[in-house]
């Protein structure tokens, strides 16, 4: 993520608005979720500077003009694969063994 | 929604409960052979059929003497956008570029948002995802978090949320904002586009091996993906094989919980959304859903979530086929399957997934961790979701669990009585209707209805 805290127009951007307050949500909610507010995200280009939590209008890729608070600017993709699993590598080796003893058995 | 979808549906209703399913797909007036040819310009379908023959004979290496099937997959992952999902979205986004909408909108975390974004993308179409993607602390599941990327990759609007239903309500406000088409999950648009797929497994098998399946395994969450399949598998002529809907075991996690939201561990395929979209499809955002799975399926398998992520280092490992591990969930249960079937049966997973970062069962593993599941090896039996994961230790462990199909022919017959009309009375028209739709007679309609009654 970009360590920006404000946000120049033009610049790609993300905010983030609340949706519905807890108060106004659907009646059939289990209560750790009916508790909070239902909150969107939603990129864009910054219609006008802003500083991190300021309301910011965006154009969204569509041309949807959206307003929030500046959450992030440029915002990234940071996710990865991670280590193996140790619980899984020795899957390859244990099924290859099988397979070549099931096949040395004339089968 | 009229006007997001372009098509009354009104117009197919008969009684308070029954309506015209086949007038309803058929409606759109295109006929496979249109869709074959709307998919093959959009880069979609005739993915390769591969044999597996290590797999096949891993399960005859643990199978009684004459039995483990021949195991097959159709490698879906190949399409434009990485999965299945592809033939669903070309139909839906051929119909709104003929009609002449600007743009498509559809909620979805899945790999259905990839393929709009990326059919929208050639037909130069607007296109808006929006996706449960985070829970109130706005952490999400590495395999969202990629559908996102996906998204935005082929230009679309992603509008993330955190957890609710209300992102219907949202989605239906976007559409009346835009004016832009609703390319459902549920449409007949999209349930036709899958048909291919059963087409194609049934002329390549028959091609291959001189005869039709003996059973199709499918990956099992709103019911489109069984749906679709069986129709084209009984166009195609494969009219005895065997339609097995596979889903991994949910059990215990709330589908609306933002606690739970992050300790699913599975985005698709999962009984959260196998078993409420199939006792009471028309939950959906259409009017009627065209997903109808109790109408095809013979039967209806579990696995544990340890199980497919064993399976899918599995299939790296002895196959060479490195897919996403929510597709996997049908090839752990056909492994399962095969050893019941004789060494001269066939069965066909019928997709795969992409897989890349976050879109991994390494990831979704060390997310799971992190989250507070534990891991371990072991009995799968022991598999608790939300709690732990089991992955088992030897592939003899892997066992699919039959879930009660009855009882959940039951359940729907239950939940169309209880959004009829209070005081309503099924005609024999509503009781041939219950019939179709459960894949049962009229005589089993009428015994459930009277048990429920009486109740």
């Amino acid at each position: 993520m970009s360590d920006a805290r404000h946000c120049t127009a033009g610049e790609w951007v993300e905010v983030e608005r609340v949706l519905l307050e807890p108060a106004d949500r659907a009646s059939n909610l289990p209560p750790e979720t009916a508790n909070k507010p239902l909150l969107t995200w939603v990129k864009g280009f910054a219609q006008s500077e802003a500083d991190l939590g300021e309301d910011l209008t965006v154009e969204t890729m569509t041309g949807r003009r959206v307003t929030g608070q500046l959450s992030a600017i440029n915002p990234g993709y940071f996710h990865t694969f991670g280590r193996p699993i140790p619980e899984l590598t020795h899957v390859g080796a244990d099924l290859r063994a099988r397979l070549d003893a099931y096949r040395a058995g004339g089968e | 929604m009229v006007r997001a979808l372009g098509m009354d549906y009104a117009e197919f209703e008969r009684t308070p409960i029954a309506f015209d399913y086949e007038a309803m797909m058929s409606a759109h007036g295109y006929s496979l052979d249109d869709i074959v040819g709307i998919q093959t310009a959009g880069g979609v379908g005739h993915t390769p059929l591969l044999e597996l023959k290590n797999l096949t004979d891993l399960v005859r290496s643990m199978s009684a003497p004459g039995m483990g099937a021949r195991i097959f997959v159709k490698d879906e992952a190949a399409n434009m956008a990485g999965s299945f999902k592809d033939r669903r979205a070309s139909v839906s986004i051929h119909a709104a570029k003929a009609k002449g909408y600007a743009g498509v909108i559809t909620a979805t975390s899945g790999n259905y948002g990839a393929a709009v974004s990326s059919q929208a993308a050639r037909n130069n179409l607007k296109c808006i995802i929006c996706q449960e993607a985070f829970d109130s602390r706005h952490v999400g599941q590495p395999e969202i978090i990629e559908k996102s990327r996906i998204c935005e990759a082929f230009g679309a609007e992603v509008v993330q949320m955190t957890v609710g239903p209300e992102l219907f309500s949202h989605m239906l406000e976007l559409l009346d904002e835009t004016g832009y088409f609703a390319a459902s999950l549920y449409s007949s648009f999209g349930v036709s586009g899958i048909e291919t797929l059963g087409l194609e497994i049934a002329e390549e098998m028959l091609s291959v091996t001189g005869e039709y399946p003996t059973a199709v395994v499918i990956t099992h969450a709103g019911g489109g993906n069984t749906t679709g399949t069986a129709r084209g598998l009984k166009r195609g002529g494969a009219t005895e094989t065997q339609i097995v809907s596979a889903s991994v075991d949910l059990s215990g996690l709330h589908m609306a919980s933002d606690d739970d939201f992050n300790r699913k561990s599975f985005t698709t395929g999962h009984t959260g959304f196998g078993v409420p979209f199939a006792t009471w499809p028309d939950r959906a955002d259409v009017p009627r859903n065209a997903a109808r799975s109790l109408r095809y399926m013979d039967r209806y398998l579990t696995v544990t979530q340890g199980e497919v992520f064993y399976v899918t280092e599995a299939m790296c490992k002895l196959e060479g086929l490195e897919r996403g591990p929510s597709g996997n969930t049908a090839m752990t249960a056909a492994l399962s399957l095969a050893r019941e079937l004789p060494r001269d049966a066939t069965v066909v997973v019928q997709e795969t997934e992409y897989t890349g970062a976050g879109k991994h069962h390494w990831a979704q593993l060390n997310f799971a961790k992190e989250q507070g599941v534990e891991v371990r090896a072991g009995d799968p039996r022991e598999n608790k979701p939300g709690t732990t994961i089991v992955i088992p230790e030897r592939p003899e462990q892997i066992q699919a669990v039959d879930f009660d199909i009855a009882h959940m022919r039951a359940s729907y017959v239950r939940n169309v009585l209880k959004h009829a009309p209070e005081g309503y009375e099924p005609t024999p028209e509503d009781v041939a209707f219950l019939a179709a739709d459960t894949n049962t007679d009229e005589a089993t309609v009428n015994d459930t209805i009277a048990r429920l009654r009486k109740a």
